[in-house]
């Protein structure tokens, strides 16, 4: 919210520090200031021009020569492409050979032969407001050559500060200036306008109906709105504002419209309460009823929109149909408009969930919702009426006709709320003194007394809607006190039950497994397209990607485009992340996975021409070092196309003791990646996490007797897997085999069609003695004729 | 016998010095075969032991033995100063090429951000916790004092997967679910992934890595928090980093607090980093609100505590300099292979 700085400084006069140091008060005790924008800026070389006599330009029809009165001893003349020039009227001028705003400076020039000293400004061009397309007319008397900035009351701070949810007293001048000035509310004071109209009138008080000036306000629905003022302003004139108020709106970033808007839009931001005006002559009855919205209804808001409204929005109506939506936006029918003499003006409370309701319902977000959303000072309003009412015949003129009404079915009650000094120290951890804590809430609008047992009574000022408890009463003390002036001293703590989460541990072995084969960690968002997912969301950010993902891999193999289309085709990603499906419970299936996925190079390219791409044989090593810390005594194995419903091409699963598969890899099709011509395979892997840590490691001694080492060459008729033949050996040979390993496998010479020679190399050793020739030979020639008998396999030139 | 040991010493001498001078280790397996093999000099001399007067038998045999010992242990010795100073130390070897290398992998910045985190927690008795990423609104709004027809719902936007379930958008969660599971004293740390509906712009992500943490027990004050959050800042940024609370609003802390740490570029003189304050924003914190304890079923009046919660990919963004967050979710291997040293 955009907060002035004058404006402050004239509501608490008491205010002494500069615009940077109320800033960084108002951040240490309250809310944070974003920032601080000194509006004078590039605005110094500008002065005030009156337009003494305008002519037409005798070559350009959108052209006219004025004659300007700017300080100096002779008028000067500025051709303008303005629509409208007002002969008298003053406008901000700034001389040739000076600078804009923006920087650009003003050059002496010829438009169509005629000479141009200097410029007259728009808004736009000023920095200060929208409109572009005319010049700028200055509303009230100006001295020639005055500075702009005196003349426009831009030598002014707008702090931009960031009100939480929690503090709608903050919305406004006064409750900010409340906050910061030294003396706190007392400091406090609402200040004359300029040519103010003192208004003297009385308020006429209501249960639930009344009448004002021949207009009767009816309250139907008393829990949406338990207090409702009007006023009606008769003959007044609709027109612009006053310089001074259009300055102060412009200060806070406004816009001005008209003196009518402007006025409540001047008291919405000194006194925090939204305001409202009817044009009385289009009211029928007259009347305006606040009620719930009938089924079917519809009303056209102030911004065109027509709009449906269901039952538990809270509308204002006149005699038969809605006129406005309650604490949102008026009607386009009831607008105030430059014709309007007569004004029904609402200052009103209404419920917070209901505003919340219709701002929900309607997708419609202003001002005034914002702030009954978050809960206005139910009394504040009689305050508000007299200055909105005062300020409105200041600018427009007019009388008050009658009495304002004033109606209220729910007083809401004082708030007391039980606060013990005890409580604050045993939570702050300090020892403030009671004075101390008085000192921190009575300058805020909060009253203390006595309520006996160490206990204070508190009474909530009622624009605190958000203190209800004493540990809300604990944090007002806090912050007032000062944050920063509490101590911070560590204390001893005692240790936690609470058990570590399980998967800490295999996420870092996993990690350290991937790093140590070269691999980089990617994080993905976990939103895919329809087909990549079981799990929709209801409002997803892209229709596109409207599903959450279930599995990794697919999210990976994209980041890998994302790669190949830099041009880097030396690729390696892993990630750890959670996978999505549908599930019978209410919350989907979450699933921990690992996903890697990799092409080009195994290693970064040498001189010696070493090297090669990543193949199968990688791959399974990969996977067999990620399954060994993703799920101990897990196995890798060949699928077979059977019984594997994903894309990967020669896929190898993970496979757990008890039979579950965790997870697969292979080499990603090409159908299923988006790759130039120039990059290599790419592989692909996905498993399951585990959680727990893998059984710890038991020492074996180390061997004292020799090994005994025999190779064979076998031929093995075609398709037999190797894992089988290693089975066999492993089943028939003694205790005594201590390892088992594949060193060469090789096809065609002089082996018969289809067969293979893959030779083993097996190691003998017994932990108790040294192996005799005999033993060995005796264990090879069980497992040759093992072989021979079960699988048809022979040793090769026996 | 003097014929014997002559032939013995200078057997060992030449054998010495043959193995001095092998310059590879192709050339010292020769001298071993020639001298040690089976078919060697030493080998023939000490059958011809067998032929001496048995008397002398032990005194020949012993230093044959010695002289055999000696040798091996020089072969030894030779061994592994080549291996030592392998073929690339011969001269005329171009060392300027570059060397044979191996990719190296590295752990992902946020990773590495949210890893030092919990492990500085760790010293202060925090044990990581974890919770689901979809939730109910009941454990991400409602037990956390966040009515959802308060405006305070609306400071996040959140993904809906059905009227009553979200995508989490914060770790905080998982306070409620650990604090039902567990009685106190409770410590935790929550590194995890949440969801706001903010399209990726260069500081907004629609998912992204939160740390939350929790301390409840009896006592825990305010200047405990203080203290607390403080080391950690000391300890992560530097211990000359001062550290600032200022008031905030979360609904689930009471008294709540914004932490700023003095700007990591300036050291609190002001400029671009920090939008010439001086500080930069952190973490969310405060201690915990009441209405959080009753919801777990805890005695409020009993127990005390505070949470806090930060943006790990924005802490990454400070720590590194990384000007745009998409980076950290883009994959590129030129990012991310700049934190293997890291």
């Amino acid at each position: 919210m955009n907060v002035s700085y004058r404006w402050l400084k004239e509501l608490a006069p008491s205010i002494e520090d500069s615009a940077a140091e109320l800033a960084e008060r108002l951040t240490y005790i309250a809310v944070p200031v974003d920032d601080i924008v000194w509006l004078g800026e590039g605005l110094s070389d500008l002065v005030v021009g009156k337009v003494l006599s305008v002519s037409k330009h005798p070559k350009a029809d959108r052209l006219v020569v004025c004659q300007v009165d700017v300080g100096r001893q002779e008028p000067v003349q500025v051709v303008t492409g303005a629509p409208v020039v007002v002969e008298g009227a003053f406008y901000p001028y700034v001389g040739a050979g000076q600078a804009l705003p923006g920087g650009q400076t003003v050059k002496s020039v010829k438009l169509r032969g005629e000479p141009s000293e200097g410029m007259l400004c728009s808004e736009r061009e000023l920095g200060i407001g929208r409109d572009a397309a005319g010049i700028m007319q200055l509303h009230g008397e100006f001295k020639p050559g005055d500075s702009l900035l005196e003349a426009l009351e831009l030598d002014d701070y707008r702090l931009d500060i960031d009100v939480t949810p929690n503090r709608p007293d903050l919305l406004g001048h006064w409750g900010v200036a409340r906050e910061l000035a030294p003396g706190g509310a007392a400091d406090l004071q609402l200040p004359a306008f300029p040519e103010h109209a003192r208004v003297e009138y009385s308020v006429a008080k209501a249960e639930t109906e009344g009448t004002t000036a021949g207009v009767t306000v009816r309250i139907e629905d008393r829990e949406g709105c338990p207090r409702y003022m009007g006023a009606v302003i008769r003959g007044l004139s609709v027109g612009p504002s006053p310089e001074w108020l259009a300055n102060r709106l412009r200060a806070i970033g406004q816009q001005p419209i008209n003196n009518v808007v402007d006025a409540t839009n001047y008291v919405l931001h000194e006194l925090n309460q939204p305001l409202h005006a009817f044009d009385l002559a289009t009211l029928g009855g007259p009347a305006v009823v606040i009620r719930r919205a009938h089924k079917g209804e519809r009303l056209r808001t102030l911004d065109g929109k027509d709009r449906a409204l269901d039952r538990e929005m809270l509308v204002i109506a006149d005699a038969e149909v809605p006129t406005a939506m309650a604490g949102l936006m008026g009607g386009e029918a009831t607008e105030v408009t430059e014709s309007t003499q007569d004004l029904f003006l609402e200052c009103a409370y209404f419920d917070p969930k209901r505003v919340r309701h219709a701002s929900k319902g309607l997708a419609l977000d202003t001002d005034a919702s914002f702030r009954f959303q978050r809960g206005m000072d139910p009394e504040g309003l009689p305050c508000a009426m007299q200055r909105v009412i005062e300020l409105i015949l200041t600018v427009a003129g007019g009388t008050v006709d009658g009495d304002a009404i004033d109606v209220h079915p729910s007083p809401l009650e004082r708030r007391f709320v039980g606060l013990r000094p005890r409580r604050v120290n045993h939570l702050l951890g300090v020892e403030l003194e009671p004075g101390t804590i008085e000192d921190c809430l009575r300058p805020i609008g909060f009253e203390l007394r006595e309520g006996g047992e160490g206990v204070l009574d508190v009474a909530v000022p009622t624009w605190r809607p958000d203190i209800e408890r004493e540990i809300d009463l604990i944090e007002e003390v806090a912050r007032r006190y000062g944050y920063d002036r509490f101590p911070d001293e560590m204390k001893t703590f005692r240790p936690t039950i609470v058990r570590e989460d399980d998967y800490v541990d295999a996420f870092r072995r996993l990690r350290e497994v991937m790093i140590g084969f070269g691999f980089l960690e990617a994080k993905t968002t976990p939103f895919a397209p329809e087909g990549e997912g079981e799990v929709r969301l209801l409002n997803p950010l892209s229709e596109r990607e409207d599903h959450l993902r279930s599995d990794l891999l697919t999210g990976l193999i994209h980041r890998v485009e994302h790669n190949l289309a830099r041009g880097q085709r030396d690729v390696r990603l892993f990630e750890l992340g959670t996978a999505f499906g549908s599930a019978a419970g209410p919350l989907p299936a979450e699933s921990i996975r690992m996903a890697a996925v990799w092409t080009g190079r195994r290693a970064p390219s040498h001189w010696t021409g070493e090297g090669g791409e990543w193949d199968v044989w990688d791959l399974k090593w990969v996977l067999t070092a990620v399954a060994a810390q993703a799920t101990p005594g897990a196995e890798v194995q060949p699928v077979d196309h059977a019984s594997y419903s994903g894309n990967l091409e020669e896929p190898l699963a993970v496979v757990t003791p008890d039979g579950r598969t965790l997870g697969w890899a292979g080499r990603v099709p090409a159908a299923a990646i988006e790759a130039p011509r120039w990059a290599g395979a790419v592989w692909g892997l996905e498993i399951e996490v585990a959680p727990g840590r893998p059984e710890t490691v038991a020492y074996r001694p180390l061997p004292v007797h020799p090994a005994v080492e025999r190779d064979l060459a076998l031929v093995v008729e075609g398709r037999i897997p190797t894992a089988e033949v290693g089975g066999v050996i492993r089943e028939v040979a003694p205790a005594t085999l201590e390892s088992v390993s594949v060193f060469d496998v090789f096809e065609g010479g002089s082996l018969p069609e289809g067969s293979r020679s893959i030779a083993w190399r097996l190691r003998f050793r017994a932990p108790d003695r040294t192996l005799t020739d005999d033993e060995v030979d005796k264990a090879v020639n069980r497992i040759t004729s093992a072989l021979q008998e079960k699988l048809n396999v022979a040793v090769r030139g026996a | 016998m003097e014929v014997f040991l002559s032939s013995l010493r200078e057997l060992e001498e030449s054998g010495a010095a043959a193995i001095a001078a092998a310059a590879a280790p192709e050339e010292l397996e020769r001298v071993r075969v020639e001298y040690l093999g089976r078919k060697a000099r030493l080998t023939q001399l000490l059958r011809g032991v067998r032929e001496l007067p048995e008397e002398q038998r032990p005194e020949a045999g012993a230093e044959a033995n010695r002289v055999k010992n000696r040798l091996l242990e020089l072969l030894d010795q030779r061994a592994s100063q080549l291996a030592a100073a392998p073929a690339a130390a011969a001269p005329g070897t171009d060392l300027t090429l570059p060397g044979r290398g191996r990719w190296r992998g590295a752990r992902h910045p946020c990773t590495l951000v949210a890893d030092e985190i919990c492990d500085i927690f760790k010293e202060l008795g925090f044990v990581r916790a974890r919770g689901p990423e979809a939730e109910t609104t009941w454990y991400n709004f409602t037990a956390l004092n966040t009515p959802l027809d308060h405006p305070a719902a609306d400071e996040q936007d959140t993904f809906y997967l059905a009227e009553d379930i979200v995508l989490r958008t914060h770790t905080s969660p998982v306070q409620t679910r650990v604090m039902e599971k567990w009685k106190p004293p409770v410590r935790i740390v929550v590194p995890g992934v949440v969801y706001r509906r903010d399209p990726f712009d260069a500081s907004h992500a629609p998912a992204f890595e939160q740390i939350e943490g929790l301390a409840v027990d009896e006592g825990i004050s305010f200047v405990e928090f203080k203290a607390s959050i403080s080391y950690f800042v000391r300890r992560f940024f530097g211990e000359d980093t001062a550290t600032r609370f200022r008031p905030s609003f979360f609904p689930f802390t009471e008294p709540s607090a914004e932490v700023d740490v003095s700007c990591l570029l300036c050291h609190g003189e002001g400029c671009s980093a920090c939008k010439g304050t001086g500080w930069i924003e952190i973490m969310g914190a405060g201690m915990v609100d009441p209405a959080v304890f009753d919801n777990v079923g805890y005695d409020s009046e009993r127990y005390t505590g505070f949470a806090f919660g930060m943006g790990v990919g924005r802490i990454a963004m400070l720590r590194y300099r990384i000007p745009d967050i998409r980076l950290l979710y883009e994959s590129d291997v030129r990012f991310l292979e700049q934190f293997e040293r890291a």
